[in-house]
């Protein structure tokens, strides 16, 4: 069998992956290398009166007052309304959460950084923190930013028409949802290694990043140096998430740093770093109702999602993209006419929003998936048929809803019955009641979400970002011995890229993976991308490099048909050799004639040579829709609050599987932390905005043991729009957990009077939501 | 994350540790399999100048046992017990908690003393060996032995009947009788993960022996007299407003849900203890 596109081949990283042999941030060895440790903030909100340095480190550490030629990360926006925020890399005049960097100190070793950093005293006049969102909101709080007159980057509204909804609805739902603050905890956390190259006259920058070229443009921007002069390479990274697909403070003090000592310096993020200034995603809260008629039709949504945002808009996805996403995907798969929606983003005392595997959707599709099945319970309906019933229909295929979204294709529907089907709904109702009379509480709950994949330049531009991603870039080349490379500035991070991108040459090419060398990461050596985020990677790369290598085809065979002595267009490719009837050559040959010994071609052979780059874009910008439904089983044991599984599935389409292996990896992994969303993960903080959860005993990451074997099966309708009919894939699996596992829990507790609306649904919330209901006779059995 | 700079020892032997431990200050610490310490230092919660490794002593690994008892040397492992290489003064349990505790990474290095000496309100051993009614020997860097039973060793959230200049050198467990039945349940959010709420039952009726114990609360572990007079009278498993209320009177801090937990621990482990044969 090929490796091609559709084949379930292992990935061509595991190899190196899998033994220790990869080279992540911190495997690098330089000489004369120094290690970096920064002074934190131990307030969340304050004024920096001072930084005390002791003589014998002054030329060891460095605070804002050194970095004077750097500019604050400023992220624009051109939404109206839009408020920028100032973040110095190292404070300069006011600490706004607990973790912000103030001072970088430099030693041969982390550990005697930590020692100088220890010794750096630092004064701060205490302000009032702001701790949450809706305290934040309110008018006469204290001020975030000092040059703002409250403390919102943005609000908008979507104001569309609920005049039918509010008139003929027999049913009106009104919730409140929380969901909570979370880290995205890679293996890896960020890491960045700059040096100054006197060769190239280059600051060449190392870093855990998913977007190699937009930090070199970053880093050039604020550190006022021409891109020419930057070169930022990612090696491998152990996991991205969205984590590392925004520019990093410390990526700009540390090449500072490199710049100013001539010295390689390093830092790397510690577990207790990343769980406190890393602190910066997930948190919404909906105000939300709900029309329906008494089949529990939805009629209307008037919702109001508030966005704890933090303390400051990243670069280059700014604080809006958050409540853009929510605002715009809360309607999600749903077929809905009346839609209202106001948001607000809320600057508060905690590390600014960075978005996260699905973005801004594992708020919605929670918020969405637990309405539609208190509109099922109120109008005494099964929960599937009445979210089955509220979906766009396949029929209605490409369909533009209520908030201009362009489905481009799929059965939405059809992922509901295969769900229900799969989960055996109807037998499940009989074991669950069954079950309810010993007093064991099982419950069934579903999660029907769609994912916005490689939404491209016009979508990006709406959102009014200082940086929109547009054509993407890939080389193909034949190497002088005949096998092939492939170059792109995409990259890969535990995803899979690097097999799946060489996938598809290998379709094009008729050569084995194994045969094409993958070159990704290095602005030096690879082709301008935005990188990899909004699940864009496959579909744009993927493209990219199919273009690329179907432009590489052409020209192998002109050069074969001078070989072959025959015509181009009878040349056909087969397992890496160009055949005319029963004549052929290797690529090899090829490659050797036009590298080494082209006095074998004619004089009229075409001199674009076997390297090529190409760009491309989907036919559409607005992104296509891969869809799926989970359906997960839980039973709930009403006296600890624990919550197990009995079942999870998941039915999906994303269009043209390139790998299904690599698939199902990128599904577990997603669903694992979406469970991880439903039940586990949340940061804490106390009233004066410290974080109580600053290790791993404390935020609690699920293990295999407390995850479902999870069920997956897929449809394939491709995408009409993209090259081989693919959609991206990567972050949806994180979308549905929340809601099909509150689902599940609400309707195992329902006979207790218990309805959770709260992530994460810890025991400790499910025991006191039972004691608040107070049915003990229930509890019993 | 990286710990001060200290220095470390590792002696050959007891004798040579103990010498250690006279000569220094204050600021030393005792390593046994540094799964407690190692965090501590890493946060730099524990800044020791010194640290003197006890890991590889044999004189801290034996097993001595004894009529009636059993004495087990501080720096065994909980892999050890779990793996069932240890005689066991009463039929399983010490396994089945030594099998709880953290993961295997954990468990191969971390040891019986030294999880008594950190006196994490969390940990198991404090609260099982509570209920086995053990008792604890320690030695001074005089060389003098002193023994006190374990709900007089642990007097709160890591602290401990411990000097600075003393060294655990033992836990002494009674023997059971065949007649003997045991219980201990705990709840975690996550497997491997420190309990919110641990009870555990052991009683021993040709011994008249009978002890409940609650743990994971805010500090030391909780011995209640009344609830272990009335099991073992009873022979059934208390309502949760009767142990709720015993809660209510030992510790009355504790938020609804601690106690609701602690509750249903121990209805499940003196569940389990009397469907014991
Ligand atoms: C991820 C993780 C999960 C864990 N989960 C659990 C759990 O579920 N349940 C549980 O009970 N424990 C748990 N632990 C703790 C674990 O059991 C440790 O092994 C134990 O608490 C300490 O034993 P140690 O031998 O590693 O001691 P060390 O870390 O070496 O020492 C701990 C303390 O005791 C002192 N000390 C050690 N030995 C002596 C001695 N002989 N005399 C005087 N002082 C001494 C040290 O100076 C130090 O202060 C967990 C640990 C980790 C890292």
């Amino acid at each position: 069998m090929g490796t091609g596109i559709g084949a379930r081949v292992a990935r061509k990283e595991d190899a190196r992956l899998l033994s220790g042999q990869a080279k992540f941030v911190r495997d690098l060895k330089f000489p004369r290398l120094l290690e970096a440790a920064y002074v934190r903030s131990p307030l969340a909100h304050g004024r920096l009166k001072s930084v005390t340095i002791p003589e014998k480190y002054k030329d060891r550490v460095f605070t804002a007052s050194n970095l004077s030629d750097v500019l604050p990360i400023r992220p624009e926006s051109t939404l109206p309304g839009y408020k920028a925020s100032q973040q110095y890399p190292l404070v300069k005049d006011k600490v706004r959460f607990v973790g912000e960097c103030i001072a970088i100190c430099v030693a041969p070793t982390r550990a005697e950084a930590e020692d100088i950093a220890e010794q750096v005293i630092v004064d701060i006049d205490p302000l009032p923190p702001l701790v949450n969102a809706s305290d934040a909101k309110t008018r006469d709080a204290p001020r975030l930013h000092d040059d703002w007159d409250d403390n919102l980057f943005l609000t908008t509204a979507f104001d569309g028409d609920l005049e039918f909804a509010e008139k003929n609805a027999t049913v009106v739902i009104e919730r409140e949802y929380n969901t909570a603050r979370q880290c995205m905890n890679p293996m890896e956390g960020k890491g960045t290694l700059s040096y100054w190259d006197d060769k190239a006259g280059q600051l060449v920058v190392y870093t855990s990043t998913q977007v190699p070229h937009l930090i070199r443009t970053g880093i050039a921007q604020y550190l006022q140096m021409d891109q020419g002069q930057v070169r930022v390479i990612a090696p491998d990274v152990g996991g991205g998430f969205g984590y590392k697909c925004v520019l990093q403070p410390e990526e700009l003090s540390v090449s500072w740093v490199a710049r100013k000592l001539k010295r390689p310096v390093r830092w790397v993020e510690d577990r207790r770093e990343h769980l406190v200034a890393g602190a910066n995603t997930r948190q919404h809260h909906y105000k939300l109702k709900a029309y329906a008629d008494d089949r529990g039709k939805l009629l209307g949504i008037d919702a109001e999602i508030t966005v704890d945002i933090g303390a400051y808009s990243v670069w280059p996805f700014t604080a809006c993209l958050e409540a853009a996403q929510a605002g715009g995907n809360l309607p999600g798969p749903y077929a809905l006419e009346g839609y209202r929606c106001k948001t607000y983003s809320v600057a508060t005392n905690k590390p600014g929003f960075t978005p996260y595997r699905g973005v801004a959707r594992p708020g919605v599709c929670f918020a969405m998936e637990l309405t539609i099945d208190a509109i099922a319970r109120a109008v005494g309906r099964e929960p599937a048929d009445v979210r089955r019933e509220n979906l766009v229909p396949g029929s209605a295929m490409p369909y533009t809803n209520v908030t201009g979204k362009f489905y481009d294709s799929g059965d939405y529907q059809h992922s509901v019955t295969e769900a229900a089907r799969a989960i055996g709904l109807e037998d499940f109702r009989k074991r669950q009641k069954e079950a309810r009379t010993q007093g064991r509480f099982l419950g069934l709950g579903f999660g029907t979400f769609t994912e916005q994949s490689a939404h491209g330049t016009k979508v990006f531009a709406a959102w009014g970002l200082p940086l929109v991603p547009g054509y993407e870039q890939a080389m193909v080349k034949l190497t002088p011995s005949g096998s092939v490379e492939v170059r792109s500035g995409n990259h890969s991070f535990g995803q899979g890229l690097e097999t799946t991108i060489a996938q598809v040459a290998s379709e094009w090419l008729t050569v084995d993976i194994d045969k094409i060398n993958v070159l990704m990461g290095d602005t030096g050596m690879t082709p301008y991308s935005t990188g990899a985020y909004a699940s864009r990677g496959m579909v744009m790369a993927g493209g990219a490099v199919s273009k690329a290598a179907e432009e590489l085809v052409k020209r192998i065979k002109i050069h074969a048909s001078h070989l072959l002595q025959c015509d181009a267009k009878d040349v056909a490719l087969k397992d890496g050799k160009a055949l005319s009837g029963a004549a052929s050559v290797d690529f090899a040959d090829i490659a050797r004639a036009w590298y080494l010994r082209p006095d074998q071609l004619d004089e009229d052979v075409d001199t674009a040579g076997l390297e090529v780059t190409q760009g491309y874009k989907p036919d559409i910008d607005t992104g296509v829709f891969t869809y799926a439904t989970h359906a997960a089983i839980v039973e709930v044991d009403p006296e600890t609050g624990k919550v197990s599984f009995e079942d999870y599935y998941v039915f999906e389409d994303c269009g043209r599987r390139v790998n299904p292996l690599i698939l199902e990896g990128q599904t577990y992994g997603g669903a694992a932390q979406g469970i991880g969303t439903a039940l586990f993960e949340e940061v804490l903080y106390d009233p004066s905005g410290q974080p109580l959860t600053s290790t791993l005993a404390d935020y609690i990451l699920p293990g295999p043991a407390e995850l479902p074997h999870f069920r997956l099966e897929h449809s394939e309708t491709p995408s009409p729009y993209t090259r081989h009919g693919i959609k991206g894939v990567g972050e949806g699996a994180a979308i549905a957990p929340g809601g099909a596992v509150l689902n599940a829990i609400n309707d195992a507790l329902e006979p207790l009077g218990v309805e959770l609306n709260e992530l994460p649904a810890t025991p400790h919330k499910i025991l006191s939501a039972i004691m608040d209901a107070d049915r003990p006779e229930e509890v019993a059995g | 994350m990286k710990p001060v700079g200290f220095q470390f020892a590792q002696p050959d032997t007891l004798a040579e540790a103990m010498q250690m431990l006279r000569d220094v200050s204050e600021d030393t610490k005792i390593m046994s399999g540094g799964q407690s310490l190692g965090p501590m230092l890493n946060l730099r919660l524990a800044r020791p100048e010194k640290i003197i490794s006890i890991a590889g002593l044999s004189e801290l690994r034996e097993v001595d046992e004894g009529e009636g008892f059993i004495e087990f040397g501080t720096a065994l492992r909980h892999a050890e017990f779990e793996d069932g290489s240890l005689p066991e003064p009463i039929s399983g349990m010490m396994r089945h908690v030594a099998k709880g505790i953290a993961y295997r990474a954990v468990r191969n290095r971390g040891t019986i003393g030294g999880s008594l000496c950190h006196a994490d309100p969390a940990a198991d051993w404090i609260t099982a060996l509570t209920a086995l009614g053990a008792t604890v020997r320690m030695v001074s860097a005089q060389g003098d032995t002193r023994d006190v039973d374990m709900t007089r060793f642990i007097h709160g959230a890591y602290r401990t009947e411990l000097n600075s200049d003393e060294l655990l050198k033992s836990v002494i467990l009674p023997r059971y009788s065949s007649s003997a039945v045991w219980g201990y349940y705990k709840t975690c959010r996550k497997v491997g993960e420190f309990a919110d709420a641990i009870a555990s039952w052991v009683a021993d009726p040709k011994k008249r022996y009978s002890r409940v114990v609650f743990g994971a609360t805010a500090g030391a572990p909780i011995v209640s007299i009344p609830l272990s007079r009335q099991i073992a009278v009873t022979g059934i498993v208390p309502s949760k407003e009767v142990i709720k209320a015993e809660l209510e009177r030992l510790a009355p801090d504790l938020d609804r849900v601690k106690k609701h937990l602690l509750a249903v621990a121990l209805q499940r482990c003196t569940k389990q203890a009397l469907n014991h044969d």
